[in-house]
C-alpha cells in the first residue's frame, strides 16, 4: 500500500471536508476557538482510526445486509468511550463541545470511510487511512478556527494560550488567547453561525480553485 | 398555564430563534445534499419532522423506563442511535405496506434520516434539558418544522441560483454555503424573540 499517496489524499486531494464535503455540521458548529478545533479534531481522528481498524478486521464476518447497523454500533461504542474519557480528564473541552461529542456517531466522515474504505481494505491500510483522513479533518478545523477567531474575536489560540492559559500554569480551556486585533475592531459576526457558513464556503472555493488550476494547465499544454 | 408558556417558548425557539440548522448546525448534511429542488426538499423536511417527533417520544420512554432504572445512562448514545435506526427501518416497512404513495414520494430519503444529526441531536438535547414527555415531543416536532422551513426556503433560493453570476470557484457547495450563511444572518434577527 502506498502510504505517501494515502497521506496526500487525506490532506489535500481527497480531504474529507473540503473535497468530499462530509461532516459539515461539526466543522461549522465548533470552530469558534482554537482549543475546540484541536480537541474535536483529535477526538475524531482517534475514533476514526479505531473504528476503521475494527471494521476492517471484522469485515469478512459481517453480512452485507446489516453492515451499516454494525458500523454504527462499533462507532457508537468508541464515541461513548471517548466521551467518558473527555468528561473525566478534560472537562473543559467536554463542556464547550457539548452535544457535538456524542454526535460524532453520526459524523458522515466516519461512516463514509467505513463504507468506502475500511470495509474493502486490510487492517494496516485502514489504520493509515483513518489517521490521514483524521489529520486532514483536524487541519481544516484548525484553519477555520484560526480565521474565525482572529477576524471575529481578534485573538489567537483561545483556550490554550494567553492570560490564564497553559503557559502560565492555568488549566486547559481557561486561556483567553493572545490579542492581535484591538478589542473594538473585530467582525463579531464571524464567531456567530453566519461566520461558520461563510468561512467554510470560502475555504471550499479556494480548494476548488487550487485543484482546478493544474488540471487546466495540463489540458492547455496538451492541446 | 406555566406548562403552556414553556411549550410556547420551546416552539418559538425551535422554529425561529434557535433554528436547528441556522443556529445549532444540526442536520446540515441533508440540508445541503437534498435541497436542489423544492419538492424533494419538502418531502425530506416532512419525513425528518415525523421521525424527530417519534424518536423524541420513543427515546424518552426508553431513557426513563430502561436506562435510568438500570443506571445505564452512559449507554445513552448507543441506545438512542439503535432506537433511531430501528425506528426508521420500521417506519419504512410500515409505509411500504400501508401507504405506498407516501413511501414512493419519500423514497431514498427515509434511510438517510438515520444518520441525520438533527434526529440524534434533538434526542440528546431533550435529555440534557431535562424535558418531560410532552415537552420532548413538542421540541422534536417543532424542531422538525424548523428544519422543514429552513430547507424549503433554502431550496427555493437555490433553484434561482442558476441565473446568478458568481465566480467559477464558488460553483456547487460554496455558493450554497454562502446562501445559507446569509439566511442564517436573517434568522439571527429572530433572536430578540427570546422573551420567556
Amino acid at each position: 500500500m502506498n502510504f505517501a499517496r494515502q497521506f496526500k489524499e487525506g490532506l489535500i486531494t481527497n480531504n474529507p471536508v473540503l473535497v468530499q464535503v462530509l461532516g459539515m455540521c461539526s466543522t461549522m458548529a465548533i470552530t469558534t476557538s482554537f482549543f475546540n478545533g484541536i480537541g474535536m479534531g483529535v477526538a475524531v481522528t482517534i475514533i476514526l482510526t479505531l473504528s476503521n481498524i475494527i471494521i476492517s478486521a471484522i469485515r469478512k464476518l459481517v453480512p452485507d445486509k446489516i453492515r451499516i447497523a454494525m458500523f454504527i454500533v462499533v462507532i457508537a461504542g468508541f464515541v461513548t468511550m471517548v466521551d467518558l474519557l473527555l468528561q473525566a480528564f478534560v472537562p473543559a473541552l467536554s463542556e464547550s463541545l457539548g452535544v457535538f461529542i456524542p454526535l460524532i456517531v453520526v459524523n458522515c466522515i466516519i461512516l463514509g470511510r467505513a463504507e468506502s474504505f475500511s470495509y474493502k481494505n486490510g487492517v494496516a491500510a485502514s489504520a493509515v487511512d483513518g489517521i490521514c483522513q483524521g489529520i486532514g479533518y483536524t487541519l481544516v478545523l484548525m484553519v477555520m478556527c484560526i480565521v474565525r477567531e482572529l477576524l471575529g474575536a481578534g485573538t489567537f489560540g483561545g483556550g490554550i494560550l494567553g492570560a490564564g492559559g497553559i503557559l502560565e500554569g492555568g488549566a486547559l480551556g481557561a486561556g483567553k488567547g493572545i490579542r492581535i486585533i484591538p478589542e473594538q475592531f473585530p467582525i463579531g459576526v464571524l464567531t456567530l453561525p453566519v461566520g461558520g457558513f461563510i468561512v467554510l464556503a470560502c475555504l471550499i472555493a479556494a480548494m476548488q480553485w487550487a485543484l482546478a488550476r493544474p488540471k487546466k494547465e495540463k489540458e492547455e499544454s496538451k492541446s | 398555564m406555566k406548562q403552556i408558556y414553556e411549550l410556547l417558548a420551546i416552539t418559538l425557539g425551535a422554529i425561529l430563534s434557535n433554528n436547528f440548522i441556522f443556529s445549532q448546525f444540526l442536520g446540515c448534511c441533508p440540508f445541503l445534499g437534498v435541497s436542489k429542488k423544492v419538492d424533494t426538499a419538502t418531502g425530506m423536511g416532512i419525513a425528518v419532522t415525523f421521525v424527530m417527533g417519534l424518536a423524541s417520544a420513543v427515546c424518552y420512554v426508553v431513557n426513563e423506563l430502561v436506562l435510568v432504572p438500570l443506571k445505564l445512562e452512559y449507554m445513552q448514545t448507543v441506545a438512542f442511535i439503535l432506537v433511531i435506526a430501528a425506528l426508521v427501518q420500521f417506519i419504512e416497512m410500515f409505509l411500504q405496506k400501508s401507504m405506498p404513495s407516501l413511501y414512493t414520494a419519500l423514497g431514498v430519503y427515509l434511510p438517510l434520516i438515520t444518520t441525520n444529526c438533527a434526529v440524534l441531536g434533538v434526542v440528546l438535547l431533550n435529555v440534557q434539558n431535562n424535558y418531560n414527555f410532552i415537552s420532548s415531543v413538542v421540541y422534536g416536532i417543532t424542531g422538525g418544522l424548523g428544519f422543514l422551513l429552513a430547507i424549503v426556503l433554502f431550496a427555493s433560493i437555490r433553484e434561482r441560483l442558476v441565473f446568478a453570476d458568481y465566480p467559477k470557484a464558488f460553483e456547487g457547495f460554496p455558493i450554497a454555503l454562502v446562501t445559507a450563511g446569509l439566511m442564517a444572518l436573517a434568522f439571527m434577527g429572530f433572536s430578540g424573540l427570546r422573551i420567556w
